[in-house]
Order: structure tokens, then sequence, then C-alpha cells
């Protein structure tokens, strides 16, 4: 029977697999493995069975470290489980691998292998988080690519039972987890077949049972464990034939032939690569090109890294191998060599001393690395490393890939080589994340794939925004299997679908000659050749390109489209490619519509179907005149008064050439500057606020809440208008605090994203036209360069002064300068107005720790970051360490703030002599409640310096680096729900109760966002999120109420858009607290689904729904007067006006309206029951007294 | 007390029949008005909007920002199938169809030609007896002309007609240059009842907002006027049934109604306002006055204060106005 062909990603071949033969799947979200999860927690949620006819339990726990427990729990009782992971998900769940392995219990873990963070966190793929596993006892199985990702797992599972080691399957990540391939599925019958049923039996037979009991987990002592602990022995020697066996029965039920370590190339060849995971199918096919040319090479990959087997491995080589180069995909400083090559060094070694090799002569070993963190390796590069091994003294300890101008142990690629297949057509297509662009690709793969005869494949780039992003497909398709497990960079279709892009990019690049380049065009086929950037004229004439037009937001907009012009833009590329003929290929598409987009509605389908119908009459080649004559120009990357940095590195990064840049530019210890995303001019916003200062009243609502820093505010001296440019906007103050100065709201143009989370909360309407505001959306274009001046003006007016600014009103604090501007988060965030609240308010002292989610994304992914410092060079001072210690970390920044203080202040008091009595006691004595206060306490440290400079005395030069923690610092601890009801919550609970002056602000978006809306303990009842496909059964946390019952702790629960006064009056008492402080924001999300623009009412929409009752409890009240304060009114309206607004609570009443109705019951009790519960609690007075 | 009539051909024990409302939502207050009398039921309606919104809708929060960013291709799970609003209510007619033995009308509303109108043929498959068309179009473009906006009515009927066999009756609004006339076309093109009259929900201000809102305000029995007006002029001049539709709260209502003409009289914010146990001594009352007053049959009533068959005509007309204003003195 022919294989079904799928045409699917890694992550899923993987899982089908893991799924079918699992009984128990623990599960935690981490990207880029987090799909596997997000598959079996959806096949189980409709009822999927596995192979032998049941459901697997799967389960959702609160880390990677829960989820390696429970199973660890689940296959110690016999059950058959796997979970999945990547990077610092897999060194959580060491410990537990330790013991599973120890226990010679088979399990299975599969990992899209993932760097593990160290001077910067890295989401992409390699090895180290696998390496770093090497001593658990686990097997390392690899999969190199997306077919090995499905067959390897299925290999994993069935080596694990027959040998009792347990596996720790892995790919590497992005580059085979979401690569789409097209592969053969493994049936049913085949899975089956491989599983070993007597090694279940003997699995449940060895199982903790109280009807067989056993013990295991013993203590241990020196007189035994170590001859415990070499018991397992037989298991590892064995552990090689056994899964060789699995692998040979898997040969022979599918076909497909599998070795330990397979041997590619020549027989006869001297230079061999030895590698694993998807390099080694860029490698493979260097290797088979360069046999193809005579050249006597040849590749090893490995597929069984652990247990290692000597003999397997030496006889995979050819005898005539003179030199070997071992290519690493990790980084091991201050090893002899990575682990691969050492193994590698080791093995020959051992098998020459035993005679036991096939040659006589130990071969040259050289090692490398390659590939970290999804760095990209082409065939090019093997093609460097062949070269090099051709040499007399090869470089040993290289890296390939990248330039390294420090060490200088680098190879470089040889860039005219290349390997791939004149047959192989080879597309790219830029879109906008919102355009669907992606999605059409994927059906475009899958049309391919499935309906010829093709081989086809599909990888692509995203971006690190949130807002405005770039996506970047990467298709191929040809009649061979395709190895080429890298980017496109020669390409014979390029498409544009936006033509802001062309400014951007230099999309042409990799167009080979005679390449087709198709543009979504807002211009006419006659008018678009003079409105092209000359450079990309010069590019299409040079390379004999062919140009198509296509007008896809006319054809969107006549069909609904909206701004999806995906299946338009698929519709022309299939008319322009000729795969399919014409009417075949247009049923194709329409029929992937329907599959996609069937499940939500017939209208829906019929609009994707009339936009197919309505392209190819607005498809059109355009005549490529001869000259190039346009007088546009790409403008720079970055203004030219940014600072070197900024243009040597940060520019080339915007740019997308950030693969070219060496070793030298970047810093050592992963510490990046600051204040870089106000020269990343993104231009995203359509349209962006203009400001009516006739009928604004210069409350300051907008600028308190626009995500993005992108509305402002200031008051200056009229005398300072005299420069200002002549569109420049300014009005009398009102008010008496700044009596006789000027008002001014100023939009930065290039920095909005349009969101319009400000016009809708503006609480001005025009007395003459109440559809107008104070503040109106606007198009973006025709404004830019008047309005980028006025910026310009606006940033050189002077600051407020933060001694005088009424910080505890919503007016006065907005006058403070934001210091977290134009981060990358999506339009409307409901999280970042809290975020720049914080550096508003604190930021000139305060540093931040900030737990890894969306918020460490958008505020710190380069290429940019939003951290920003004033005038005088203060800033927050910022660091991500990890997810689940955030609250530890942040704790850490007290310790050593009070330690400076108290250091510092000891010293003082040594040095009064020389200080003066005076100055002494007002530095150590200052109480630093105000603005005001911390000015004076800023004088006075200078005047300290002051007297001290150019004093030797030990004191002086102990008390000189940390005289400046003599003023008050402000730490903050950021994260989101994930990280403070779940991963972090052991940390946060310990750090609160530390009595510490902390301030821990969650951004509670319920879900964990930045991974794509996985359920935490924070989601509400009802809500639908991912591993909460039928609606959360249970109740949220509440993380207030734990918080208070310390009674030591500031506790607020805050919404912005429904009291923002509330809002900055907590903010202030927390930081005021002088203990720990937290504050659980209601920070409106993307994956609620909502208009993002009308966040804001949607916040107070869930405080008057009594869902979100907003509080604050002050300890510093108690004994005085109850210290909890229930700070909304009670309930107004069923619950159902506020959730029913959300597509994540609605979704349930189109797919399960029974459930979604009694859960709805449940969760309007929960509110109606807390709510009576709090009201109880601010009577209460939380005395010991009597 | 003979208290049958016919309407589209569908025998009625009654005329009292609830019309479209949310009330018809809910299985159980269906079953109830079941209960307490009413002779047929016109479902809440299935608006065009709903059909094409709410796909949209969910399509559009379900697809955004997916594929967009490199750690989240998706932000929801993907529920795989969904009872969109058509589904939902179609599913509706079959469990009202299993749960009540009288007539089942269902209700389509919108104001064009476009896809939505085949789920009238759905409606039908689902076991609707009869289908009521709901024009709620409001004309705002100053250069579509009332004879366009005729043509609206009558393609949408035609186009709803080539589809189902079951009855269609149409529910109009009162804004017609020449009711008789657009009656009389309707009728041509194969409408098999006329409601009269749909009652526009106007638009509020909210002042201290300053917004505009939605205020339904339920009718009256002053409401039914115009309905007995039109029906009154109408009766006899068409073959189609009437449909009374507007303000009839009480027993007296419906009787004046009938009395004009009209096959079936159609409640809906009486039975909001007392619930739907008010049907059955609107009923009870209907058949005692009829027999206080000898007549045998609701046969014998109807049409008795037609315009045709009243003693003074003209009072439907103009002069009536001028007697209401003399009257008013």
């Amino acid at each position: 029977m022919q294989a079904k062909k799928v045409t699917i990603d890694g992550n899923e071949a993987a899982a089908h697999v893991a799924y079918r033969v699992s009984e128990v799947i623990a599960i935690y979200p981490i990207t880029p493995s987090s799909n596997m999860g997000e598959w079996a927690d959806a096949w189980a949620a409709d009822g999927q069975k596995n192979v032998w006819g049941t459901v697997p339990a799967v389960v959702e726990m609160q880390s990677e470290g829960g989820a390696a427990g429970a199973i660890h729990g689940a296959v110690t009782t016999g059950a058959l489980c796997a979970t999945f992971t990547a990077s610092q998900g897999l060194l959580l769940m060491i410990p537990n691998m330790f013991k599973i392995a120890g226990e010679l219990t088979p399990c299975c873990l599969h990992v899209s292998a993932r760097a593990v963070a160290t001077h910067a966190l890295s989401i992409f793929g390699d090895h180290s988080d696998v390496m770093a596993t090497r001593g658990t006892g686990f097997a390392l199985l690899a999969s190199n690519s997306v077919q090995e990702a499905m067959d390897m797992a299925l290999v994993a599972h069935a080596a694990t039972l027959e040998s009792r080691v347990p596996f720790l399957h892995f790919f590497d990540g992005f580059r085979t987890s979401h690569e789409v391939l097209k592969i053969d599925s493994l049936d049913d019958d085949v899975i089956r077949k491989m599983i070993n049923m007597d090694a279940v039996s003997a699995h449940r037979a060895r199982a903790l049972s109280p009807d067989h009991p056993t013990i295991k987990g013993t203590a241990q002592n020196p007189d035994v464990f170590f001859q415990a602990r070499e018991t397992v022995n037989p298991w590892y020697q064995k552990g090689p034939a056994a899964v060789q066996a699995t692998m040979d029965k898997l040969g022979e039920l599918c076909g497909r032939h599998y070795r330990l370590f397979e041997y590619v190339g020549a027989a006869d060849a001297e230079r061999v690569i030895v590698m694993m995971g998807s390099g080694a199918e860029a490698a493979h096919e260097a290797v088979d090109y360069l046999t193809k040319k005579g050249e006597k090479v040849g590749l090893v990959k490995v597929r069984l890294y652990r247990p290692f087997s000597v003999a397997d491995f030496v006889h995979a080589l050819p005898k005539s191998v003179k030199s070997i180069a071992v290519l690493d995909r990790t980084k091991e400083p201050g090893a002899l060599g990575e682990p691969l090559y050492l193994d590698v060094v080791t093995a020959l070694n051992e098998s020459l001393a035993a005679g036991a090799g096939p040659f006589k002569q130990m071969p040259r070993v050289v090692g490398g690395r390659y590939g970290l963190a999804s760095k990209e390796f082409r065939p090019a590069m093997v093609k460097g490393v062949f070269d090099e091994l051709k040499a007399d003294k090869p470089k040993n300890h290289f890296v390939v890939g990248i330039v390294d101008d420090v060490t200088r142990n680098d190879i470089a690629e040889d860039l005219h080589f290349d390997a791939e297949s004149p047959k192989v057509f080879r597309g790219l297509f830029y879109g906008l994340g919102s355009d669907g662009t992606v999605g059409a690709n994927k059906n475009s793969i899958k049309i391919i794939g499935e309906e010829t005869d093709n081989h086809a494949q599909g990888y692509f780039v995203y971006d690190s925004k949130k807002a405005g992003t770039i996506t970047v497909s990467h298709l191929r398709f040809g009649p061979d299997p395709i190895r080429s497990t890298y980017l496109v960079n020669r390409a014979n279709f390029i498409a544009c679908h936006q033509w802001t892009f062309l400014e951007r990019y230099d999309m042409l690049e990799p167009a080979v000659k005679g390449a087709v380049f198709l543009l979504n065009s807002p211009y006419a086929k006659d008018e678009i050749w003079d409105q092209l950037p000359i450079e990309v004229q010069q590019q299409i004439i040079d390379k004999d390109i062919k140009l198509w037009t296509i007008d896809a937001p006319v054809v969107a907009q006549k069909t609904g489209m909206g701004r999806r012009i995906n299946t338009i833009m698929q519709t022309c590329f299939f008319a322009i490619s000729n795969i399919l003929p014409k009417d075949e290929a247009i049923q194709r598409i329409k029929d992937a519509a329907k599959k996609t987009y069937g499940a939500r509605g017939d209208e829906v389908v019929k609009k994707n179907w009339a936009a197919i119908d309505l392209t190819l009459a607005h498809l059109h080649q355009v005549k490529v005149p001869a000259k190039a004559t346009s007088t546009v120009k790409r403008p720079p990357v970055v203004a030219k008064e940014a600072p070197e940095f900024v243009q040597k590195v940060t520019a080339e990064i915007i740019k997308g050439k950030g693969d070219k840049l060496p070793v030298s530019v970047f810093p050592a210890d992963g510490t990046f500057p600051l204040a870089t995303t106000q020269w990343e001019k993104r231009n995203i916003a359509l349209e962006i606020p203009v400001w009516d200062p006739e009928i604004c009243i210069q409350c300051g609502k907008c600028v308190l809440v626009c995500p993005h820093a992108s509305i402002r505010q200031k008051v200056f001296e009229p005398a300072l208008l005299k420069n200002a440019p002549p569109t420049f906007k300014a009005v009398d103050f009102k008010g008496k605090e700044y009596d006789g100065w000027k008002y001014t709201l100023q939009t930065a143009p290039e920095d909005c994203t349009g969101c319009g989370l400000c016009v809708d909360y503006c609480p001005v309407k025009s007395k003459t036209e109440a559809r107008l505001k104070a503040i109106n959306m606007t198009p973006q274009l025709p404004l830019r360069e008047t309005e980028r001046k006025n910026y310009a003006f606006f940033l050189g007016l002077p600051e407020a002064d933060r001694k005088t600014a009424k910080v505890d009103t919503i007016k006065g604090s907005q006058f403070l300068q934001p210091l977290f501007e134009y981060s990358g988060a999506c339009e409307g965030c409901g999280e970042t107005p809290y975020v720049k609240l914080v550096s508003q308010l604190f930021g000139d002292r305060a540093l931040v720790a900030n737990a890894t989610g969306c918020s460490s994304i958008y505020g710190a992914n380069l290429p940019t970051t939003p951290w920003a410092v004033n005038k005088d060079g203060r800033g927050p001072a910022w660091s991500n360490s990890l997810f689940e210690d955030n609250a530890e970390f942040g704790l850490g920044f007290r310790l050593t703030c009070d330690k400076f203080k108290e250091q510092a202040e000891e010293l003082v008091r040594k040095l009064e002599a020389k200080v003066g009595g005076e100055l002494v006691k007002s530095l150590v004595g200052a109480t630093q409640k105000s603005e005001a206060d911390i000015y004076e306490q800023r004088q006075r440290v200078e005047a300290l310096k002051g007297k001290l400079k150019g004093d030797k005395s030990p004191e002086a030069q102990l008390l000189l680096p940390i005289a400046d923690y003599l003023v008050k610092k402000s730490v903050w601890i950021i994260g989101g729900d994930g990280w403070a009801y779940d991963i972090g919550y052991g940390g946060l609970d310990h750090v609160i109760a530390s009595g510490r002056d902390v301030n821990l602000l969650v951004l509670d978006t319920e879900v964990y966002s930045n991974t794509g809306g996985q359920m935490s303990k924070a989601t509400p009842r009802g809500a639908v999120a991912k591993f909460a496909a039928a609606g959360k059964p249970l109740a949220k946390k509440d993380l207030a109420l734990l918080a208070m019952s310390y009674g030591s702790v500031y506790v607020a629960r805050v919404a912005m858009g429904a009291n923002d006064a509330h809002t900055i009056k907590s903010f202030l008492e927390a930081e005021a607290f002088p203990g720990p402080s937290i504050i659980i924001a209601y920070s409106h999300c993307i994956a609620h689904g909502i208009n993002m623009t009308n966040g804001m009412q949607q916040q107070k929409a869930a405080v008057t729904s009594g869902y979100w009752p907003l509080m604050r409890y002050n300890p510093e009240l108690q004994g005085t007067e109850a210290p909890m304060k229930l700070d909304s009114k009670p309930p107004k309206g069923p619950l159902s006006e506020y959730v029913y607004n959300e597509t994540r609570y609605k979704m349930l009443t189109k797919a399960d309206p029974e459930r979604a109705k009694m859960l709805l019951d449940q969760a309007q009790e929960d509110v109606n029951a807390r709510f009576k519960m709090y009201e109880q609690l601010q009577t209460l007075s939380f005395t010991g007294k009597r | 007390m003979d208290l049958s009539t016919t309407y589209m051909g569908l025998k009625l024990k009654n005329p009292l029949v609830p019309s479209s409302s949310p009330l018809m939502a809910k299985l159980d207050s269906v079953r109830a008005m079941e209960d307490a009398g009413a002779a047929a039921v016109v479902l809440h309606s299935l608006f065009e909007e709903q059909i094409r919104h709410e796909q949209n809708e969910l399509d559009h929060y379900l697809s955004r920002n997916a594929e967009s960013y490199q750690e989240a291709m998706t932000y929801f799970p993907d529920l795989g199938h969904y009872k969109l609003g058509p589904d939902e209510y179609l599913e509706h007619i079959r469990k009202v169809k299993a749960a009540v033995k009288i007539p089942v009308i269902a209700s389509l509303n919108g104001v064009t030609t476009g896809g939505w109108i085949e789920y009238a043929k759905k409606m039908e498959a689902a076991g609707a007896d009869a289908l009521e068309l709901n024009v709620y179009f409001i004309a705002t473009d100053v250069a579509e002309t009332g004879a366009k906006v005729e043509e609206r009515y009558l393609d949408i009927l035609k186009a709803v007609k080539k589809t189902v066999k079951i009855p269609v009756a149409m529910k109009l609004g009162p804004f017609f240059s020449s009711i008789p006339n657009m009656a009389v076309r309707l009728q041509e093109a194969g409408v098999a009842g006329l409601v009269l009259f749909n009652r526009f929900y106007q638009p509020d201000i909210d002042l201290e907002a300053r917004e505009v809102v939605p205020n339904v305000i339920l009718s009256n029995s002053s409401s039914s006027r115009l309905p007995m007006r039109w029906i009154a002029i109408l009766f006899g001049k068409v073959k189609c049934s009437l449909g009374a539709s507007s303000g009839i709260h009480t027993f007296e209502d419906a009787i004046k109604l009938l009395m004009v003409g009209a096959d079936i009289t159609m409640m809906t914010s009486a039975l909001m306002k007392h619930g739907v146990w008010h049907l059955a001594s609107v009923r009870e009352a209907m058949g005692a006055w009829l027999e206080k007053h000898e007549y045998q049959s609701v046969a014998e009533l109807k049409g008795s204060l037609s315009q045709r068959s009243c003693a003074e005509p003209a009072v439907f007309e103009r002069a009536n106005y001028m007697k209401a204003l003399a009257s008013l003195g």
C-alpha cells in the first residue's frame, strides 16, 4: 500500500507519532515546540484516538519542570508517555531526566532544538539545549528533516520500550519544526506494528502499583550508590543495536531505511564531514553535487548520538578517509572542542588503539561550529569546509557561516557555489503579517505537494516585531526530493505583497537572471515604472527581470476581503508560474480556501472565491524600459544623526543584512545600547491622530494610553515657539501650574502604529460634529513630512521639570518623559501603557527585571530597544534573565541596591570629617518621598562626589562607585501572567514574602500571549484558549487575594481603561510602600479577539461587569483603618455584556452553546460571589489586637 | 365559537399569532405560546447582517495576527466547527418543529438579493411551514428613487419565490407612496401574505453622552391605528392574506383589526409586557366578545368594517383627517 502523502511541518510530523503511541502527554508552551503540544491538545479535544483506541490524557503543566515531573510519575506507574519542549524548557526537565534514565524507564521527549539563552535569548535552532542533557542518560536521536521527524519519532517510541533507555528525539527548531515539506505519512498499522507489545507489558509489569508494590527513589550511601549506578551499563551497551533493529523494522514496513550513522558520498572519499541535524541535508546536497563532479568527499549523518556506538561510527566511514571535519551546532566555551568533535576524536582513537577500525592511520580530525541560533548553513559553506580540509594544516575549532574577525578562525563560504538543481522552482514572497501571505503559501505548497508529482517545501521567516510585521515565504518545488534546508538565496520568482517594502528591503538581490517579479502596486501598470526606486529599476534591467503587477487592494476591496490579499496574490503566483493548468489551479485554490475557511461560514469562502475569480483581470505584465530613469531613491535606513553603533550595526540589522556583520562589531557580554527604537522609523500607520487644539481640554489621557509613546504633550514658555515649523500647533496652557505657558500635543508620525486607542479614549466631542474628537485619525502619508518636522521640533522642547510636575494626576504625570518608546508591541497593546507609566513615574531611578514573554520581546528584541534615557543619561536599567526566575532576579537587584546603600551610608559616616556633618546627616537621613526630595538627594550626592574628588583614601575609593545608591532606587519586576501565575509563581510567592522593597507588575492578559494564547491559571472560566479549547472549566486564580494573605504586601488590582486615576494612584502607592508590592494590571490583548482600538472600553466593561474589581490593599493602614479598599462599584449588568464582546468567549457559544451557557452562568456566580467577599473584606480591620 | 382562520393557506385554530421577536429564540417560550393558545408562530429573524457579519467577524479575529509573528502562528485553538447564525437558526427551526404542533413561520430579514437568499431554501428544508420576509430597508441615498426601492422589494421576493415552495409573506413598512399599488405588485410577484406593518425601531439620542443609541420602545394600542387603516383599505383589493401587526395588545385591538379585514392578528409587545400567558386571556376575551355580540365565527367578523364594508368609506381617507382635527375643537 502506498503511503499517504502529506505536506506538514516537523512539529506536526513528530506530534503525529507521539500522540498515536502515548497514553499520557504533559505539555507546556515554549517556542518552537509549542505547536507539538497544541496539536496533541487539539487532537485530544477532538476525541482522536491513539493506535490502541483511546484518547491520550493531555495535561498542561505550570512549567517544563512540572511537565517532566508529571511524565516521570506517569511512566513510573506504567503509562506510555511523551512530552515536547525546547531550550530553557529542556533545561528545566534535566533533573527528572536523570531520574527517569537512572530508573531505566521507557519515555520519549520530542525536542525542537533551540539555542539556550546566554548573552541573549534566542528562539532559534541549534543543539545547545540537547547537548546540555548529555549527562542525563537519555538516548539522543537526531532527525534531519521533516520526514525523519516523523520516522525517528516512531523509532524513539519503539526503541525506548525495547531498550528501556529513555529517548530524547530532536530536530532543529524552526528549520525542521516549522518547515513544511511533502512527506510520506506513517499510518496506524505501521505504527502499531512497530511497537513491541511484549515490551509494553514488561513496562507495565515493572510499574509502581499497590497491587504488586515496589519502592523506587531510595537514598543510597557511599557504600553502594556507585555500584548501583553502574548496573545500567548493559542497557546502554545494547542500546544502539536495539535502535538499529528498530530502524530496520521501520525500513521493512515503509521502505525508508536508516542507519545509526548514515554515510553518503564517494566510496573512496578522502574528505568527510560528520554532523547531525538539518544542516546534514544541506551537506548531503553539496556532497551529491561535488561527487558528481568527481570530488572525493563524503558525509556521515549522525542519527543516534547517545548511546554512541564507536563500532557503528567507524565502520560508517570509508577506508579511504584522510581528513574529517566534525561540525557542531553548539558552543562550549572553554572546552577542548564541541561535543560531537570530542566524541569523534575519542571514537577514532579508541578504535585505532584497539585495532578495530577500518583504517590503519588516524585521519586528521578538525572541529568547527556552524548554525548557532538558526544561522544559515548552505552548501556553499559545506564547500568551504571541504576546501579547508584540502589544506596541509586545516583550521581547527573553526566557525563557518559568519565572519569572525576577532579570533580569525572562520572558514569562508564559496559564494559562487550553487548545489541546487536547476529543475527546482525557488520563490520568495514578501508579505505583511496581516495580509495572510504565509497562510496562502502554506496552501500553495499543499496544493503543489498533494496535487502534482512535485516535491515541495515551504519555509517561513517571521518578524520579531508584533505590529506591522513582515513575513518572507521561501517556497521550493521540483521533481526530486528537496534537501535544501536553507533559505532561498537564488530566486526565480519574487513577489512583493506590499509596495512600501521596495523602500526598505533589497528584495531583488537574490533574483536570478530572467526571474519574475510580481508586485502588488497601488499604481496603474503604465505608471508603475516611474514610481519604482531607481535601484530597483536598475536591478530589473540588469537581471532581465519580468515584471508583473496587480492592484490587489482594489480586488480585495471589491470582494470584501479588506486587507487580506493572500488568495489574490496566490492566484497570481499560480497564473504566472504555470505549475498547473489555469482552470485546475483556480479550482485548487478555491478548494484550499474552502478547506481553510469553510468552518467559518460560506460567506468567508464566497468572498475568497470572488477575489480569486476577479484576480486575473487585474494581473498585468509591465513592459520594462531599457533605462533606469526614476527620481525615487531608497531613503537611508536610519537618520544621519544616529550614533555610530546604530549606523554601523543596527541599520544593517534593520536592512536585513545582519548576517554579514562580523564578530568584532558586537559587544562581548550582551550589553547593548538603549534608546534605539527612535532610529527605526517604521511608518506602519495608515492613519495617525491629529490634534484639534480648539476643543482639547488638555487632560493627557491620550498620552497615558498610547501603547507606543507616540503621542506626547509638553508645556513650554511661549518664546520657544520662535523657531517652530509653520504647521506646529500650540495653545495657551489651561490651568494654574504652568500659567502663561504654551501647551502642545504632538504625534510621532513615523512611530505611531495607527491603533486609534488614543482617539477612542479621548473624552472630548466636537460640539458641531459629534463624531470628531480632540484628536482624530487622519491619513498618515500626506502628513508624514510636515509632522516629522513638527515632531523633531517637539522633541527639542524642554522636558517637564520633575520637581514641580503633579505626578499624582493624569495630566501632570503625562508631562513626564516616557523612557519606554516605540516598542515592537502589537497595535493597541494593553500592556505597554502600564510599562510606559512605570518609565515615566520612576524611570530615571528604576531597575527593571523582566520575565521572558511579550514584554521581554517588545522590550528588547533586536534590532532596536525601546527602553530609553533622559537628557541626563538616566533611565530604566533593564534585563531579562529567564521566564521562571524573574521575581528572584529582581530581588537580586534590590539586595544589591540595599547593600550598596547601606555600605555607602557606612562609608559616608566614616568620612564625616571630610564630608561635613551636615551633609552626612542629610544624605543618610533623606526621606526621598517626592521628586523634589529625589532631586535634592541627587544634588547632595553630587556635592559628596565633589568633596571626595581626588581623595585616595580606601573609604573614598570604595564609596565613589556606589555613592549613587544613596539616591533611592526603584526596583520593578515585570512580567505576564504565565510567569506570575504559573512558572514563576513559586519565586513570586517567595519574593513577596521577603519583606524587601520590590514592585511587581503583572501584565495580566490571562493567557500566554507571546507563544500564541495558551491557557494559564489566570485564564478565566469560560474563555477559550489553547489547551482549553472547550472553554476553561475552572475559575481564574485570585492572585491578589493570595498576596493579601501575607498582610505585609501592598496589593493593587488595576485596569487603566476603567479608572486611569486609580491606576496612577496604585502605582505611586506601590512604589512608595517600603516593602513588597504587587500590581495586577488588566491588559487587553489580541489573544482576546477584540477590536484593539476599543481595548480601553473593554477594560471598563470588565470592571463595570464586576469581573475585574479594582482594589488596593495597603498594609500601612493596618491598625488605623481597613487596609483593603474596594475601588469599583458592584457589578452592573450581566457578565455576558462584557465577555461576549470577546472572541475568546464568543467562539464557545458557536462551537458548544450549551457548555458556553453553563460556564457563563458559573462565571457570573464567580463574579457575584467574589464581589460579595471583597465587600466583606474591605470592612475587616486585619488587626491582631484584641 | 369558531375562532379559526386561514393565513396563506395555513388553517389556523384562531387568529392570534405571536410575531417575530427575540422571545422565539427560546424553545421553552415557543412551547408556552402554543400552550397559551397561539395559532402559529413567526420565529425571530435571521438577519442578512448576521449571516454575513458573524462569519466575517469570527474569521477576522481567528485570522488576525496569525502566521505573522515567529513565536505564535495563531492566537486561538481552531475548534473546527462552529454553529454560526444560519446553522444555529436552522437547527432552531428543526427543534421548534419537533416541539410544537402549530405551524411555524420562519423569518428572513435583509435588504439585498445577495447570497443570504439561499437560506430561504434551507429554512424550508428545516421544516418551516411558511416564510416571512422582512425587508428592513431605510433609503439614505439621494439618488435612489422610490421606484427603485419598490423594485428592491419585488426582486427579493422573486428571488426567494424561485427557491421555495412554501408560502411567502412579506412584512412591509408603512412608508410607500402607494401601499395598494405596492401590495398588488407584490401579489403579482407571488406573495401569499402581507404583514402590516413593520415598526421600524427609531434610534434615540443619549444627551449626556451625545451619542445615537438604540432605544426599543414597545408599542401600545394606539400603534394599531396605522395597520387598521391600511388593512381596511386593502381588504378586498388584494387576494393574498393580510396579517395585522403593531399595537395589538388587547382583545379589543385584535377584534378591530379582524373587523377591518386582517386574517391574523400578531403580537409581540403585549407578550413582552405581560408574559406569554397573556395570549390565553386575549383569546378567551375575544371568544366572549364574539359570543356576546352573537358572532358565530371569526370569518363572519373579518372585513366587516373594512373600507369596502363600512358605512363611511371616507373615514379611512383624507376626510377622516379633517374630522379628526375638527373633533379636537
